[in-house]
């Protein structure tokens, strides 16, 4: 009788679930995404906005683990005929994504085919630059762009006698106050940093104006090379040797650096460097003092220094095979994701970049600059000059795996076995052979 | 004279029974296996736009590239420490509750629990335990003037995966060599102890040489384990740093193909450990297997 029972219950729970989706016809869009969190609950809050605000799509955001994570799941999705409609990919991964011409559908010609209004002009140029083509196209869907900044913690500034309303404008000004910090005993460390590769590496090259690679950083074809070997950031990194030395600097770990946040949390180390998008984070956890936040440093014997940062974060891929009626949606959907309401919602919550300017506009005007100091250092120091072929981004195949060359490099450094400019130097050599691999892969 | 084969009567039904453990064998490894040897000689981007057959380059590109020399030697160095550490450290537990008569049953249950544990579980533990910022024991072991930190000291940190991959194995050795021991009967070591043997002498020469077949068993599943499983370990401990330190072949394959989308070189590498793997095997097989007695 039970199994009977069980029998009928699913022949009706079938034929309800046939009769209610035909019902609704609603297009589903799949969006894979690497927010997880804080940052998840407030993507999943954005989309719900969207759902209710019209009745023809339903878009579904999935997690799919971290950056590399979603990006790798994509691409096994693809080449199974199961991808997503969206996918979030981080911006180390847009060479990848870029050379794929036939997995990835432009965001430029989307807009277009699906007749949404799309205007570059109206994005931050240092977001625009890095996901547009050598044509000028941009090719994926601005999403969460961040930038490093300097974190730093007014009490112990206070406590070292230094001004809390001061941060360090110059690296030799950092090592200065990390000394008087040190001295006074007001922290045990001057700074830890996260993301090494991107702060100290690819950030301090942009900012000092240094190329970080040939062909405009990679943005010129396949054909590129490293060339992160020069006397600026060979000065760096030796001087990252020396402070590591000297206590004032604390590694915090290869890739985002997970042991950088405690030690700045903690109150052990006075700053901390590390992505704006780290602000709401920050501010959560430094429970027991004051957060100020400052541009990065910058050596002054550098020539163009500063320069502007480059962004981090990740931007929205459409890829092929679906349905015109899908990707209509898709495209509708990012209208709405892009208004200024919705950008300046997730900017405020997130400490992402506004990435246009009506949402920096509109952000201004509600005060929120005002009501959180520091919020917009991000947005000052992205655009504190025009971007130069040297600071506009970089493109170069294979990039994840070379992010872990860097790792690796700075670690043999800091260990003692190479000098800076042997890390360096060594550096280039290895990511070389991977970006020359990448080109003969996807050469044709 | 006994013949070891077996003759059945009937002629189907011997292969009959063989075919389900044929098919499973077929579908989950020689098909896989195959298509990473095929794999392995293809040059492909990413979503598998372009594909070019290179021949052997990937293998040669394997050869002349240091971190994967780099990875044999650290997998060499991580495999015998581990298997030799959880072995030893499994065997002196089992001697010591063999022992104990009334309380084996507490602690062969508490001694078993980690074997319990999952392998992403248990890195993360100890890498909980050891994190030179917020860990305990590097805490402890700066009192004593012992900075610890494996994040950036390459010793540290194949110390920290070897304690943690042993630690997840030593339950399962532990069960193994508990059982070996009790089934050796109790007479021929008290006929040992009556002809004057002491207890070091009596374990050398009695104990030992009749848990050779479990050792054995031992020690090949070990080396497997330490190859191949240790993977979650790896990669919730150290990621394979610092500075490559700590990046074991399959944590190689597993960082080329899956983060890196280099799916032909890490294609080649699956089929060099799978060699690798095999020829441990066929050498434990062919040689040590000859000094045990069953």
């Amino acid at each position: 009788m039970a199994y009977r029972n069980i029998v009928a219950g699913l022949v009706a729970a079938a034929a309800m679930a046939g009769t209610s989706t035909a019902a609704l016809a609603v297009t589903e869009i799949a969006w894979w995404h690497a927010m997880g969190g804080e940052l998840g609950a407030k993507l999943e809050e954005i989309v719900a906005g969207y759902n209710a605000s019209q009745g023809d799509y339903k878009v579904v955001p999935v997690y799919k683990g971290n950056y590399a994570e979603t990006m790798t799941a994509a691409i096994a999705a693809f080449r199974a005929g199961e991808q997503p409609h969206i996918v979030q990919v981080f911006e180390v991964g847009t060479g990848t994504m870029m050379a794929a011409k036939g997995a990835i559908y432009p965001v430029y010609q989307l807009m277009a085919d699906a007749g949404e209004p799309f205007e570059p002009k109206d994005y931050l140029p240092a977001v625009v630059g890095y996901y547009t083509d050598t044509d000028g196209n941009m090719l994926s869907m601005p999403f969460n762009s961040s930038t490093p900044v300097l974190y730093y913690n007014k009490d112990v500034f206070a406590k070292a006698g230094l001004d809390p309303e001061t941060p360090p404008k110059t690296w030799e000004e950092l090592e200065q106050f990390s000394a008087k910090i040190m001295d006074s005993g007001a922290a045990k460390c001057g700074f830890t940093t996260g993301w090494i590769s991107w702060v100290q590496l690819e950030n301090f090259s942009a900012w000092h104006n240094q190329p970080i690679g040939t062909l405009e950083n990679g943005f010129g074809g396949l054909k590129t090379e490293l060339t992160v070997n020069g006397p600026a950031q060979v000065k760096h990194w030796t001087n990252l040797k020396k402070w590591q030395d000297a206590g004032v600097f604390q590694y915090g770990g290869p890739v985002g650096g997970n042991d950088a946040p405690p030690k700045f949390y903690a109150q052990e180390c006075a700053m901390y460097m590390n992505s704006s998008a780290s602000r709401a984070g920050v501010v959560a956890n430094a429970k027991d003092f004051q957060v100020g936040m400052g541009m990065l440093p910058y050596y002054a014997d550098v020539d163009g220094a500063p320069q502007n940062s480059i962004i981090g974060g990740a931007t929205l891929w459409v890829l092929q095979g679906k349905a015109d009626a899908e990707y209509k949606g898709v495209a509708n959907f990012f209208s709405y994701l892009s208004s200024a309401e919705v950008q300046a919602a997730w900017h405020q919550a997130t400490g992402y970049l506004p990435i246009t300017q009506a949402a920096y506009d509109l952000s201004k005007s509600q005060g929120f600059y005002e009501k959180n100091p520091g919020a917009d250092v991000s947005i000052e120091q992205i655009t504190f000059k025009a971007p130069t072929a040297n600071s506009k981004g970089l493109r170069f195949g294979s990039y994840v795996q070379i992010r872990t060359i860097i790792d690796e490099e700075f670690e043999q450094l800091l260990s003692g076995a190479k000098t800076a400019q042997q890390a360096l130097d060594d550096l280039v050599k290895r990511g070389n052979v991977l970006i020359r691999e990448f080109e003969k892969a996807n050469e044709g | 004279m006994q013949t070891k084969r077996t003759v059945f009567p009937n002629r189907v039904l011997p292969y009959a029974l063989l075919l389900p453990q044929l098919a499973v064998t077929a579908v989950f490894f020689f098909w896989p296996a195959g298509q990473a040897v095929w794999q392995s000689f293809l040059r492909e981007d990413a979503f598998g736009f372009r594909t070019t057959f290179v021949g052997l380059e990937n293998y040669a590109r394997l050869l002349a590239d240091p971190t994967y020399l780099n990875a044999l030697s650290v997998t060499a160095v991580f495999a015998t420490s581990t298997a030799a550490l959880s072995l030893l450290l499994a065997l002196v537990l089992a001697v010591a509750v063999d022992r104990l008569v009334k309380t084996a049953g507490v602690y062969t249950t508490l001694l078993l629990w980690p074997y319990a544990v999952a392998p992403a579980v248990a890195g993360i533990l100890w890498w909980f335990l050891f994190n030179p910022t917020i860990g305990l024991l590097p805490y402890l072991m700066d009192m004593v003037g012992y900075r610890w930190n494996h994040s950036l000291n390459k010793t540290d940190a194949m110390i920290l995966v070897i304690l943690a991959a042993s630690w997840k194995q030593v339950s399962y050795n532990f069960l193994f060599f508990l059982a070996g021991l009790q089934s050796i009967p109790a007479s021929l070591r008290e006929a040992a102890a009556i002809d004057g043997a002491g207890p070091v002498k009596r374990f050398f020469t009695i104990t030992l040489p009749l848990l050779s077949p479990t050792s054995f068993f031992l020690l090949v599943v070990n080396i497997v384990y330490a190859m191949f499983d240790t993977f979650p370990i790896i990669d919730a401990t150290t990621e394979g740093g610092p500075a490559q330190s700590t990046n074991v072949l399959v944590y190689k394959v597993y960082v080329d193909g899956f983060v890196g989308l280099n799916l032909g070189s890490s294609a080649a590498q699956s089929v060099v450990l799978m060699a690798v793997v095999i020829a441990l095997t066929v050498i434990q097989f062919r040689f040590v297997e000859r000094r045990v007695a069953y």
